[in-house]
């Protein structure tokens, strides 16, 4: 009885697989089509990994400064001292394996009309389709007395790499009893929870070491992302909500909107007040990468507008915008909804060079904070398409119950991990 | 080997084989795989540590567990909130794809020891349906050569504590051993399974 439900099963499957494999690509280019991608970040290595995966015919030439990429995602478990700083550094070696050609240089312009893109080694190269991922960059002029420069001193740590290393050396500098002041910004910003999981990490971090120590966290929102549930988790490691509390959270309601900056004192001017702190980590808030603004890709909202099944520009044809610089919503700005929609604007260009259909996106965000070690919480939802827009698949999605075990959580620290490991692979692996 | 929800899907893959719902536009096998590759890898094979390969497990194996993760009777992280963002029919298409995938073992730590022990015990208690060390995935048994510790460590303890349904017959065999063997028996089962390349 078994068997023969089994088999009927298995028919009604071979039917369905052979009716994909007749949409798959068939029709290939004469010719070679060349793909340029402008950086080398999440969104950038894994459109470039993923072209060559899915047809590679297609030349895939990734531009991008650096040697190497830091991750910003797990770099609060290095804050938090439980992760080495090493382990978050990836070579481009894995995308050359793939058949990618990289050059180490910066975009200097891209030309829409005759389809170029020039670099600062004074390269000139021409695209068939060119994808842009530039990630973020920072509005500075909202805080004043605040600059790039100052960051340096001042860290964000919002790119991952020098000013990671820069706000951990200040954390290990710091008196034990000294106050730290996380910023973070309104929205929209890269990674929601992460400010929120970086203040978490560094409480355990100082817990371990300074646990006289205080943690303001001064923000420019009302609420933030997966509130409840750090609340709780900071109550149950860090005191939140007692007399003897080790983070305090000022919303935008009681004044925790920062207006500017004196360095010189390590103060900021608060809509609530004036703090002064031992270490600063002022977040500010945010507005597409450097490039997208140069390439005339931004609209006035400062981000990137995109066709959602392509990630096309709406601005310039034949470019495409991927990862935080994009308007994606309700696609968060996040490490793993960056990887999702690189290989949906991968598979898309495909379609594009084979003037087949365009698949329908369907994508995932999920994402796991780190509150302490063996405690994380998560997010997630599934994407799918409508409309010409991305949405939120109904009924799917949402946060760790509140009421998950110690147990559950303590899986959820080994799930992050594991999220890091074949995200990591999945990108420059 | 009978499962559980073997039957509820068995209704869905005949109402799913009749017509395409309405409401969920084309797409395509790889295009929903892509998106689960950053948490179980590069076409269903993790690099751990808890993330199980879903590579080559059978199509009615995948099919029951979305379906159990869909119904909040399976513990897990997100699972059973990413479960839910998909139809009937896009699960049967994930389920044939990886079905269809090599899963690619990647080196993890074990006691040589603990899985020699192990070894004894899975040819006695889990080879007549876990198949050649526990590669085969013939019968919808689930894959268990070279699945992560963590990952297994996890299925067994849900299982014993009734937290996750299988087969009367595996549950009864997973019990005993615990019972004349302690944890010390799982973690024996854990090693050998860790040391299948």
């Amino acid at each position: 009885m078994h068997t023969t439900r089994r088999n009927f099963l298995k028919i009604s499957l071979a039917t369905t697989v052979s009716a994909t494999a007749a949409i798959s690509p068939a029709i290939r280019a004469a010719t070679t089509r060349h793909v340029i991608v402008i950086g080398g970040g999440i969104g950038g290595s894994t459109a470039a990994k993923y072209l060559r995966l899915m047809d590679d015919r297609i030349k895939v030439t990734v531009i991008e400064p650096k040697s190497h990429y830091t991750t910003c995602f797990m770099s609060n478990e290095f804050l938090g001292g439980e992760r080495d700083f090493k382990s978050l550094q990836f070579s481009y070696a894995g995308l050359a394996r793939h058949g990618v050609d990289l050059i180490q240089d910066r975009v200097t312009a891209i030309d829409a009309d005759k389809q170029q893109v020039k670099t600062a080694g004074g390269q000139t190269l021409h695209y068939d389709r060119c994808i842009v991922s530039p990630g973020i960059d920072f509005r500075w002029e909202a805080i004043e007395g605040h600059s790039a420069e100052l960051a340096e001193r001042i860290p964000h740590s919002y790119q991952a790499g020098p000013q990671t290393l820069t706000l951990k050396k200040q954390l290990e500098a710091m008196p034990d009893g000294g106050t730290v002041i996380i910023a973070p910004p309104a929205n929209p910003f890269r990674c929601p929870p992460a400010p929120y999981e970086r203040t978490s990490q560094i409480a355990h971090y100082l817990k371990t070491h300074k646990p006289k120590s205080k943690i303001l966290v001064l923000d420019d929102k009302p609420n933030f992302s997966k509130q409840k549930l750090f609340e709780a988790g900071w109550k149950r490691h860090y005191g939140y909500g007692s007399s003897n509390s080790m983070i305090e959270w000022i919303s935008v309601d009681n004044g925790g909107h920062i207006e500017s900056i004196d360095p010189k004192t390590n103060t900021v001017s608060a809509q609530a007040d004036d703090f002064k702190a031992d270490v600063i980590n002022l977040i500010p808030p945010q507005k597409a990468g450097r490039l997208a603004f140069q390439a005339g890709l931004t609209d006035t909202s400062g981000w990137c507008p995109v066709d959602h099944q392509t990630f096309e520009s709406r601005i310039h044809k034949n470019i495409h915008v991927i990862g935080d610089s994009a308007i994606a919503a309700p696609l968060p700005k996040s490490g793993y909804a960056a990887n999702s929609a690189a290989k949906v604007c991968a598979a898309a260009i495909v379609s594009l060079f084979n003037d087949t259909d365009i698949i329908h996106p369907s994508l995932i965000n999920t994402c796991y904070s780190l509150i302490a070690p063996n405690d994380a919480i998560s997010v997630a939802m599934v994407y799918g398409f409508e409309k010409g827009k991305i949405i939120k698949m109904k009924g799917a999605g949402g946060l760790t119950p509140e009421d998950a075990s110690d147990q559950m959580r303590a899986r959820e620290a080994a799930y992050a991990h594991s999220w890091f490991n074949n995200m990591t692979h999945d990108i420059f692996g | 080997m009978l499962k559980p929800h073997v039957f509820s899907l068995l209704l869905m893959a005949g109402l799913c084989s009749s017509s395409p719902t309405q409401a969920d536009p084309p797409t395509t096998a790889s295009m929903l795989a892509n998106a689960c590759a950053a948490c179980h890898g590069l076409n269903g094979s993790s690099q751990g540590p808890a993330t199980p390969s879903i590579a080559g497990i059978s199509a009615v194996y995948f099919i029951d567990a979305m379906t159990a993760f869909q119904e909040d009777e399976r513990p897990a992280t997100v699972m059973n909130r990413i479960a839910k963002g998909y139809s009937e029919e896009q699960i049967e298409l994930m389920a044939e794809y990886f079905s269809q995938q090599p899963m690619i073992r990647t080196d993890q730590p074990f006691d040589p020891e603990l899985a020699r022990k192990g070894d004894a015990l899975h040819q006695n208690n889990c080879e007549k349906c876990h198949e050649n060390g526990g590669r085969a995935s013939d019968d919808d048994a689930g894959i268990l050569a070279g699945q992560k510790i963590p990952y297994l460590r996890y299925t067994l303890d849900d299982i014993l504590n009734g937290k996750r349904e299988v087969s009367v017959k595996m549950a009864n065999k997973l019990k005993t051993i615990h019972k004349s063997m302690g944890q010390d028996g799982i973690e024996q089962l854990l090693n050998y399974y860790a040391s299948q390349k």
